[in-house]
């Protein structure tokens, strides 16, 4: 690899969405050489084969052990490699673990160079991170919504109220009872259930 | 008052004494409420150990002394003040290579110098019709799976570099991996030999307690940083520690501790596959043979939980004999100092030499008798090494 040219990095994931994430990321900024991984079996003989010059990991991913045995002088390495650990850079270790990312480079390539990679798979986490909750927390307000009609319609049906006034009922409820609105719904189909 | 701690662990059945700890109120009982973790690989229990997203971890314990030293990764002293389990793991082979150390064995099946020996004359019909190489899987460079292994091969002639492939892989994928033929046989915890024979496609050669009779394996693995702040919290812990591996040992509370241990926040496997492994009582063959021991896997009984610092020096010894550290007498004493007596018996107020229990032995079926005052002369006339200079 030429001073010049842009490493080689391979991002290993089992998740497509947040790996497509970060590959543009890192062709925005310039790494143009980004390959994923997604199938775990023969992980070695797959990265062995692409020899690049950085790997990135998810934390999530229990393959993880197995990269750590490429910094084990074997037969089986042609380059050797370490993870990028630096005893004087602490916090960058606390942030990719936070994230969930991990990095390793590639014997040869200069810990600068590996800096703002890291740095960006951090921050490409993160962002997944934060997507992934806001995918979750639309799934769970679209499930309480569901829960919360059905309840008003059980109370508009046994106490002849109207929507407005079934809804303002739940509402009251989960106040005076220090609930949510769709912990109190969910109790009414749970009742209802039982007294059917 | 009670503290909240943050522990992290891998699942599998050595992880007992930490769950039961918490399940059955150990912990709450010396004011602690712990969050137990569960982590997917030895890497993330080791670095967020290391940087103190966990106060403390099951953990393998030539880790905690590769931890100690540097090795492989950033430096982070780590001290075990009471042991979680001794022995527990197996050697499991495909049906096929089963057959063929069968085959060309001469003497008894459990012996492991015979099954050594049988493996050696596999390996070298193998070269002579150029068939690819034998390959193991075990779970970590700096793990008892991966010098157990290549003990019981060393000792019959195999070079566990030259003439084997070790690779590392995930507990999670072994069965598959055997399953699949990518992997010959493997060395791996409870429960994943169990889980091959079931499946029908792994033949459990050998308990480890065949090639060591105790086998430090899993510690609880603590900062010494922080154990220097918080000697009341280690002293806690290992009380916790103890007698929740008290209580696994009994008997009759062996089915509750299996469930607590099936439940799929835990180990996640099934109850009975447990139950085998706590009485020792293992299903090696997937015609329903049942080989018993009582060494299988060691939690609260014979003295396991306490550190012995001579397995810390056998440790370390295997990574000199291996080439993942070169010798040095700092070194080994900084491996030894990882290993914490001392906390374990003051924690339980142990005064008398009488009442600690100490054993300290290997016991391996084959080679120099281990002294850790001599690792050097250990080394020197141990067959087989691939030593650093």
């Amino acid at each position: 690899m030429g001073a010049e040219s842009s490493p080689k990095i391979a991002i290993v994931d089992e998740s497509p969405i947040r790996a497509a994430i970060l590959e543009e990321g890192l062709r925005e900024a310039g790494f143009t050489d980004v390959v994923h991984i997604s199938e775990m079996q023969s992980l070695l003989s797959r990265i062995y084969a692409l020899d690049p010059d950085v790997i990135v990991i998810d934390l999530e991913n229990p393959s993880r052990d197995i990269l750590e045995q490429m910094f084990q002088v074997s037969r089986a390495v042609r380059r050797p490699i370490a993870m990028f650990v630096d005893q004087s850079d602490a916090a960058s270790i606390q942030a990719s673990v936070d994230a969930g990312v991990s990095a390793y480079i590639v014997d040869g390539l200069k810990k600068e160079r590996l800096k703002p990679i890291l740095d960006l798979c951090i921050s490409r986490f993160n962002a997944f991170a934060r997507l992934q909750d806001e995918l979750d927390r639309t799934k769970s307000a679209l499930e309480d919504r569901k829960v919360i009609d059905r309840a008003k319609g059980i109370l508009m049906k046994l106490k002849g109220l109207t929507e407005d006034e079934a809804y303002v009922l739940l509402r009251s409820t989960a106040m005076r009872e220090k609930k949510k609105i769709g912990e109190i719904a969910q109790s009414i189909l749970t009742a209802s259930e039982l007294l059917k | 008052m009670t503290k909240a701690l943050h522990i992290g662990f891998i699942p599998l059945i050595d992880a007992a004494a930490l769950i039961v700890a918490v399940e059955k109120g150990f912990a709450a009982a010396e004011g602690l409420d712990v969050t137990l973790t569960r982590e997917v690989s030895w890497s993330n229990v080791r670095d967020k150990l290391n940087i103190g997203l966990f106060d403390a971890a099951h953990l393998l314990a030539p880790v905690a002394i590769a931890s100690s030293l540097g090795l492989g990764h950033i430096k982070v002293p780590i001290i075990a003040p009471v042991n979680l389990g001794l022995n527990g793991n197996a050697i499991t082979v495909s049906p096929a290579l089963h057959a063929a150390i069968m085959a060309e064995l001469d003497g008894d099946r459990f012996d492991p110098m015979a099954t050594a020996l049988a493996l050696s004359r596999v390996v070298a019909s193998r070269r002579k019709s150029a068939a690819e190489p034998l390959t193991f899987g075990m779970t970590f460079p700096f793990s008892t799976h991966n010098y157990q292994l290549r003990f019981w091969m060393a000792a019959g002639g195999v070079d566990p570099d030259e003439d084997i492939r070790l690779v590392v892989l995930p507990p999670l994928y072994m069965v598959d991996s055997i399953a699949s033929g990518q992997i010959d046989g493997f060395c791996v915890g409870a429960p994943w030999n169990s889980i091959a024979v079931d499946r029908g496609v792994g033949q459990i050669l050998h308990f480890v307690s065949d090639i060591l009779v105790r086998a430090a394996e899993k510690v609880l693995a603590i900062r010494q940083g922080w154990s220097e702040k918080n000697p009341d919290l280690v002293a806690a812990l290992v009380r916790v520690a103890f007698r929740a591996a008290e209580f696994i040992e009994q008997s009759e509370n062996r089915i509750e501790v299996a469930r607590i241990l099936a439940r799929r926040e835990h180990v996640g496997v099934d109850v009975d596959v447990i139950l085998r492994t706590l009485e020792g009582r293992l299903k090696i063959s997937a015609d329903g043979t049942i080989r018993e021991s009582s060494r299988y896997l060691l939690v609260g009984r014979e003295g396991a939980p306490r550190p012995d610092p001579t397995q810390a020096a056998w440790l370390y010894a295997q990574m000199v004999r291996w080439g993942q550290v070169a010798m040095s007498s700092e070194a080994l004493a900084t491996a030894k100092a990882v290993f914490r007596p001392d906390l374990y018996d003051a924690a339980l107020g142990l005064r008398q030499e009488a009442d600690r229990g100490a054993v300290h032995s290997i016991g391996a079926f084959a080679g120099p008798t281990f002294d850790p005052a001599d690792v050097a002369g250990y080394l020197a006339s141990v067959k087989g090494s691939r030593r650093v200079l």
